[in-house]
């Protein structure tokens, strides 16, 4: 192995001396932002009290909605009575109109709860047995009570007077005095498709279709497909129409307000570039016009504009529009300084008219870095179109605001979520695509 | 559209300008087809916009500059007692000129303003998830490159993530947050973060691949383990660039988190919606006045900085990133 003489190293030493001895502010630098981190962060840390927040939350609720999004609960009602037991489910169940579902079964007074393998409640007039991967415990209901025999396993809790026994991810079961009140999950979107006011609910695919194709008419005034269509579009619980409009809006608003700020800032910027309008006090005007629209915020605009449109796209469309002007123009304006003036000079040696000049001497190398950049735009305002229509400004915004703002809608935010990133992923693609055609392949 | 061909050319010089009109025609053709299909997306954009709109565009075009007049105070120093707390002499009980109300005492006597105050913690919320979006995009960004990590999957796994936390919809974020621990800055700071998260470790990881490999070799070749030729051969020569991203990624939080705020993240966009709800010009103009002021100042001092840290380089393409 080789090694270096002491002279070597002294020798390396004095040669750089700013590598082997910094000065001392250098060496304590990184120190000193890394201390300057911790000091920020323990100032936010007391300014917005994270710590008391953090230890607020209702973390346990996180779990809970975190599998509303892509599961469903049906509740049921057990009631015990001296006539006889019954079972009952809410008026707008799931399971329609007159539920009878296989996971429950009846046999004179006893009724059998199954939450999957292994796991069920036996429940007849005086006790349930609820059974759990082999372990079991019987609660026998009385009058002062209900009461559990022998020691509760982990899965089951008494609180006052009523047992709640935990199913896992399958459900859970409330056993209260005269009634077991059951929650059951399942994992999926309920009635996705058809609700359950539908002719067509809960028919399977081949039935939905061999009834469109060739079915009797299920309402006189429309055939089947239209009836088919409309209770798709309609469906209450997941309101498809609705939802799709608004995707449609939000994608409206942030094409039309790209389109519409590129349109504008496309002339402007040859008046803002100081190679291509020799007059400064233009250029200055125009400049700070610019940053004028691009410093008010995008929130600003569209709270102003949602007071002149009222709530709708219009009003997105004109706060992206007028933002985006400034930030494009700013970003064009830029571009066109940096042009290549042998192309203009070429074009006005042969004596071209300053318009000819512009078109054929600027413009071949600049628009396709105008339409990548609106293209870039066009993408991150997809985006940005979602939450600015949270304030009314049209879109999916708001009604993704209101549906999570229920907490029992979760399902609906999943689905809506999908959506986003689905239109975020295609339009991100055809903007990569298109962007990588026009640079070439090494821009982006 | 075709031009008769000249009678006087060569075979050759006829076959060459055949192409020629053939190249310009179909040229054409597809400009006008691309035309035509812009127009058709445009004309059905706006029809759809307008019909779905809760006021027609050309019966509110007149309305425009409405909101010019939610910006006209009742006096002009009305803006400076709304700004800095002042009692009005229009004060009559109600929400619209009790700006003392809103003092946050220091101390006795000495007071914030209010705007100042929650200007403050929407900037506290932007810089404080830039914050964690930078070190965590930071962590995980190495971990992308292609240069660096050889194993394809731990590669995809890595952009994948970081490309659900850019994509998720920020509002979800917020929302979900706020479920959880009621509405506030928190979840405005939480949401912000995790998408600041994605963005920057996408556009970190680039400039990472883009890095000089020949400090790594030479690291390699003394038998440095990954992450000292990461911390010697790859952090100093990407740092400048990091930072310049992560104070453009500022500049977009500012933004972001006031919209945050006002759809209930709390801090300024919150004061602002319900102003301009209420109809409160004078404390309206000052809010935006204060948010005009502290967004210029934002952005200078960031293209000061990343102009000293990177050069020209920071202003070279694109001035948005999301």
């Amino acid at each position: 192995m080789n090694t270096i003489s002491a002279a070597a190293i002294g020798d390396f030493e004095s040669r750089y001396p700013m590598v082997f001895n910094p000065p001392a502010w250098k060496r304590l630098m990184p120190l000193m932002i890394g201390g300057g981190v911790v000091l920020y962060i323990l100032y936010c840390w007391w300014f917005f009290s994270i710590g008391t927040v953090l230890a607020g939350g209702q973390w346990q609720r996180a779990e809970l909605y975190a599998r509303d999004w892509v599961s469903y609960a049906i509740r049921t009602t057990i009631r015990m009575t001296p006539a006889g037991t019954t079972v009952s489910y809410p008026r707008f169940s799931e399971l329609g109109d007159n539920p009878n579902p296989d996971w429950v079964i009846r046999n004179g007074n006893d009724v059998t709860v199954l939450f999957g393998s292994a796991k069920s409640l036996d429940i007849n007039g005086e006790r349930v047995i609820a059974t759990r991967n082999g372990e079991s415990l019987t609660i026998m209901i009385e009058d002062d009570g209900v009461k559990p025999q022998g020691a509760l396993p982990k899965w089951a809790m008494l609180k006052e007077d009523q047992v709640t026994v935990d199913f896992g991810f399958a459900g859970q079961a409330d056993i209260i005095p005269e009634r077991v009140v059951v929650s059951r999950r399942f994992l999926g979107w309920a009635n996705f498709v058809f609700d359950t006011s539908s002719p067509f609910w809960n028919k399977s695919f081949s039935e939905v279709a061999s009834l469109i194709v060739s079915g009797e008419r299920i309402k006189p005034e429309m055939s089947n497909a239209a009836l088919a269509f409309n209770n798709i579009w309609y469906n209450s619980s997941w309101q498809h129409g609705d939802v799709w409009t608004k995707l449609m809006q939000t994608i409206v608003m942030a094409f039309m307000g790209t389109l519409l700020a590129s349109a504008v800032a496309f002339p402007l910027a040859f008046v803002a570039a100081r190679n291509i309008m020799p007059n400064v006090f233009a250029n200055q005007i125009t400049k700070r016009f610019f940053d004028f629209l691009r410093s008010v915020d995008m929130l600003i605009w569209a709270l102003f504009f949602t007071r002149a449109f009222g709530p709708g796209p219009l009003a997105g469309i004109a706060a992206i529009f007028f933002t985006d002007t400034g930030t494009l123009g700013k970003v064009y304006s830029e571009t066109l300084e940096n042009i290549d003036d042998r192309q203009r000079e070429g074009v006005k040696s042969v004596g071209a008219s300053p318009m000819n000049v512009q078109r054929y001497g600027v413009v071949p190398q600049v628009l396709p870095v105008f339409a990548s950049q609106a293209l870039y735009f066009w993408e991150s305002n997809t985006r940005s179109a979602t939450i600015i229509g949270a304030v009314g400004a049209g879109g999916i915004g708001l009604k993704l605001w209101e549906a999570m703002r229920t907490n029992t809608n979760w399902h609906n935010v999943a689905y809506m979520v999908v959506l986003i990133l689905a239109v975020i992923f295609v339009f991100d693609t055809i903007s990569n695509a298109l962007r990588s055609r026009l640079m070439g392949k090494q821009q982006h | 559209m075709s031009r008769a061909i000249s009678t006087n050319l060569s075979p050759d010089g006829i076959q060459i300008e055949r192409h020629w009109q053939e190249l310009a025609g179909r040229r054409r053709a597809y400009s006008w087809l691309i035309s035509i299909c812009l127009l058709v997306a445009v004309a059905g954009s706006l029809w759809f916009a307008n019909e779905s709109n809760a006021g027609k565009f050309f019966d509110r075009l007149p309305h425009f500059f409405d909101f010019a007049g939610d910006l006209i105070p009742r006096d002009g120093r009305e803006v400076w007692r709304a700004l800095f707390d002042l009692p009005s002499p229009y004060f009559d009980g109600s929400l619209k000129y009790d700006y003392p109300e809103g003092r946050v005492y220091l101390f006795a006597g000495l007071y914030f303003p209010e705007y100042f105050y929650k200007m403050l913690e929407t900037l506290n919320i932007a810089i404080l998830s830039t914050l964690i979006g930078f070190i965590f995009g930071f962590l995980l960004c190495f971990l992308a490159a292609r240069n660096l990590v050889k194993n394809r999957l731990v590669r995809w796994v890595v952009r994948r993530y970081m490309e659900i936390l850019r994509a998720f919809p920020e509002i979800v974020i917020a929302g979900f947050f706020a479920a959880i621990l009621s509405l506030g800055p928190i979840p405005a700071m939480f949401a912000v973060a995790i998408h600041t998260i994605g963005a920057l470790g996408k556009l970190f990881f680039e400039v990472v691949e883009n890095a000089d490999m020949r400090a790594d070799e030479g690291l390699r070749a003394v038998g440095a383990n990954w992450f000292e030729r990461v911390g010697f051969g790859i952090v100093p020569q990407v740092m400048p660039n990091f930072m310049s991203y992560a104070l453009l990624r500022l500049e977009i939080n500012v933004r972001a988190s006031t919209i945050i705020g006002a759809v209930g993240g709390g801090g300024i966009g919150e004061e602002l919606r319900l102003s301009i709800g209420r109809g409160h010009q004078a404390k309206t103009l000052a809010i935006v006045l204060l948010l005009l002021v502290t967004v210029i100042a934002v952005d200078q001092f960031s293209a000061w900085l990343r102009r000293r840290l990177v050069g020209n380089q920071a202003f070279a393409f694109g001035g948005k990133q999301s």
